[in-house]
């Protein structure tokens, strides 16, 4: 079950943030955020003999899934924790299953992560009791949709990159630049894709923010009205070309394949599967850059297992750890000495792992909330329910 | 064991506690867990959403069918879902009239349990497998590309049409079997009548068999309609960018409930009125 976490609700909503950063301003993605004084674990004491988890499918594997990918086992083997684990849809769930107060850790998106953050759910972490966060590449520690003010509220777990994929033999020239599926989309008409959540308004804003700078776009999850308006009029226009919408990622390999969709947003693990499969196509970064993804293992605020879920946080950040489920997954792994251990010893390279230029023009899915993340004081930003809004109507 | 006889005999001398206890159990099923949750769904469509929290609210308002008939994108889709079931409803009946002719009268007698159980034999398979199988027909240089190449047409690709062309095929069971069965009981001799009195095989069919048939056609059309309009699945997988009414459900359930659960009542008043439409003709009860 590769990859059968929905990331299309990955993107789902979270406006509780808006409610705790109001009223606060400041500048910088997160700095205006004031977040409940809580207080990290200052060290490890003995494992309480279970660790309740709520994961993305994929990230937690105990072999029940296949024999073969299981790193659970050893893991209570090695620290005497009984794992527990239970797999979230969405983003929302994963918010509301850590309100319970019964599970003590979660790999939260850059969507949910700020709102468990502003919320109080989860609690800072004190990185000295997790030893191979030292290992983790840079480009990921102190990430606005991980940490505040300089305190990490997790541990990073992997990260991907929205891509441009194009099939090499219906598109020519090569395309270079976003302007393919938007200005230009004409081109392939009917045989345009992209990604279907309302996350995606960011894509257009990314686009927007270099080819139309009097709209002066800074980060594509700050959007005044007027620059929303913009992102959503270009997306009106690019409906007309669409083929059709993906968020299943198998939909999207078969259309790559039988040439229904010939150029529009993917994943590097769609990519590479789609090529094993025999479709010509390529995937990249345009010009422009791109969207993408992070995701962080937050302990709650209130666990009963702490200790067991600090260990949890070492283990699955380990080198040899990271690289499988990575790899099983199809991300970038967030430890550096992964790169070694992977089964695919060019899989680092393909996923860009170690390359920090190629992250720098990722922007990270973050929460659009009305106190505008990029700083600005003087505009209120469109709040992601007004997103999932505009997102029906540019559909149709 | 006198207690058992006791209790068996008290049972026997009251029938009415023998059938209260009887159809308590699915009673309660019915009024409780399926009644009970449309009353949950259509009285949560009148809370809010806590525009911060996205929580839900228990306070009344109106403002999700405020909402609901006023915005442009859902009355479209609201049309377009209707407009779909009725395109599936109606494709199915004519398709499904000569094959349940053919199974139910002119295919010999022997032959027609078989015919009957190769019409059922989709029902089989998992909902998902053939929709995917239609993808799969479907897409550029499938097979409806292939079988239509020759004519210089190419298939319709993915989009409405094929929803409706893949509905069809689903649900297309639900309306033969109906007609095969009225068609099955048609007597003879009501036939042998009409020629008698010297009416061609076209009068026979608008004047005989036709009113005979028409409201088990409106039992069949009964499933068709309300499994189309409640659909959500096949649209996403051959639907292109198409969106019915039960995406627009699906899109909103986690962010704003009410808002899905008002969007939920559209189908079910379609289908109640629907159905009163079909009550006229007699349909219910011949299903």
């Amino acid at each position: 079950m590769r990859l059968s976490r929905p990331l299309t609700s990955a993107a789902v909503a979270a406006l509780l943030l808006a409610a705790t950063a109001c009223g606060s301003s400041g500048s910088g993605s997160s700095a205006g955020l004031n977040p409940p004084d809580l207080k990290p674990l200052a060290e490890l004491g003995k494992g309480e003999g279970q660790v309740n988890l709520i994961a993305w499918a994929g990230y937690v594997e105990d072999g029940s899934d296949d024999p073969k990918v299981d790193w659970v086992t050893d893991f209570e083997k090695q620290t005497g924790c009984q794992v527990n684990s239970k797999v979230a849809a969405s983003s929302d769930e994963m918010v509301k299953l850590m309100k319970t107060g019964e599970y003590d850790a979660v790999s939260a998106s850059g969507d949910a992560s700020l709102r468990l953050i502003a919320s109080g759910d989860a609690a800072p972490v004190n990185t000295k009791l997790v030893p191979n966060y030292k290992d983790v590449f840079s480009g990921l520690k102190n990430g606005a949709w991980n940490s505040v003010k300089g305190q990490m509220y997790g541990i990073p777990h992997g990260r991907g990159a929205n891509l441009l994929m194009y099939n090499t033999q219906k598109v020519s020239p090569a395309p270079t630049s976003w302007s393919a599926v938007f200005d230009d989309a004409g081109t392939y008409k009917g045989h345009v894709t992209a990604y279907d959540s309302p996350i995606y308004i960011a894509d257009a804003a990314l686009y927007l923010k270099a080819t139309k700078p009097e709209l002066k776009i800074k980060d594509p999850y700050a959007l005044d009205q007027k620059q929303f308006d913009a992102a959503v009029a270009l997306l009106k226009k690019q409906n007309a070309d669409i083929g059709e919408y993906w968020s299943d990622y198998l939909k999207e390999i078969s259309a790559f394949k039988s040439g229904d969709s010939v150029i529009g947003t993917s994943w590097q693990v769609i990519a590479n599967l789609a090529a094993g499969e025999g479709a010509k196509v390529k995937a990249f970064v345009p010009k422009e850059g791109s969207t993408g993804w992070s995701d962080t293992w937050m302990v709650s605020a209130k666990a009963k297992h702490p200790n067991c879920a600090y260990k949890w946080l070492d283990w699955i950040v380990s080198p040899k750890v990271n690289a499988e489920v990575a790899e099983y997954f199809g991300e970038a792994p967030a430890n550096s000495k992964s790169c070694d251990l992977t089964a695919d010893k060019n899989f680092c390279t393909t996923y860009h792992a170690a390359d920090e230029g190629y992250w720098k023009n990722i922007a990270f899915w973050n929460t659009p909330i009305e106190q505008c993340l990029d700083g600005r004081t003087d505009v209120k930003c469109v709040p992601y329910a007004k997103w999932v809004q505009a997102w029906t109507e540019i559909k149709g | 064991m006198t207690v058992l006889t006791r209790t068996a005999g008290a049972l026997h001398r009251r029938p009415r506690l023998r059938l209260a206890l009887l159809l308590t159990a699915p009673l309660l099923w019915l009024a409780v867990l399926y009644l009970g949750s449309l009353a949950v769904l259509f009285v949560s469509a009148f809370w809010t959403t806590d525009s911060f929290t996205s929580e839900v609210v228990k306070v009344w308002s109106a403002d999700n069918f405020h909402e609901l008939f006023t915005t442009p994108v859902f009355r479209q889709v609201v049309l377009r879902s209707v407009g779909v079931a009725l395109a599936v409803t109606a494709l199915c009946a004519v398709i499904a009239f000569p094959v349940a002719f053919y199974t139910a009268r002119v295919a010999r007698p022997s032959r027609r349990p078989l015919l009957v159980v190769a019409i059922l034999t989709p029902l089989w398979a998992s909902y998902l497998v053939k929709v995917y199988a239609w993808r799969l027909i479907l897409s550029e240089g499938g097979l409806a590309d292939w079988l239509l190449k020759p004519f210089g047409l190419s298939g319709p690709g993915f989009g409405l049409p094929a929803t409706v062309l893949t509905l069809t095929y689903l649900w297309l069971p639900y309306m033969i079997l109906p007609i095969h069965t009225a068609l099955e009981q048609l007597p003879d001799n009501l036939l042998d009548a009409s020629a008698d009195l010297g009416a061609r095989a076209g009068r026979t069919f608008r004047s005989v068999v036709l009113p005979m048939v028409l409201p088990s056609v409106a039992a069949g059309s009964v499933f068709t309609f309300s499994l189309s309009l409640g659909d959500y699945i096949t649209v996403q997988i051959v639907g292109g960018k198409t969106q019915l009414i039960g995406n627009l459900v699906y899109a909103n359930i986690e962010l704003n409930l009410p808002m899905a659960a008002a969007l939920a009542t559209v189908p079910v008043v379609v289908i109640v009125l629907y159905l009163l439409a079909m009550r006229r003709t007699g349909a219910l009860s011949s299903l």
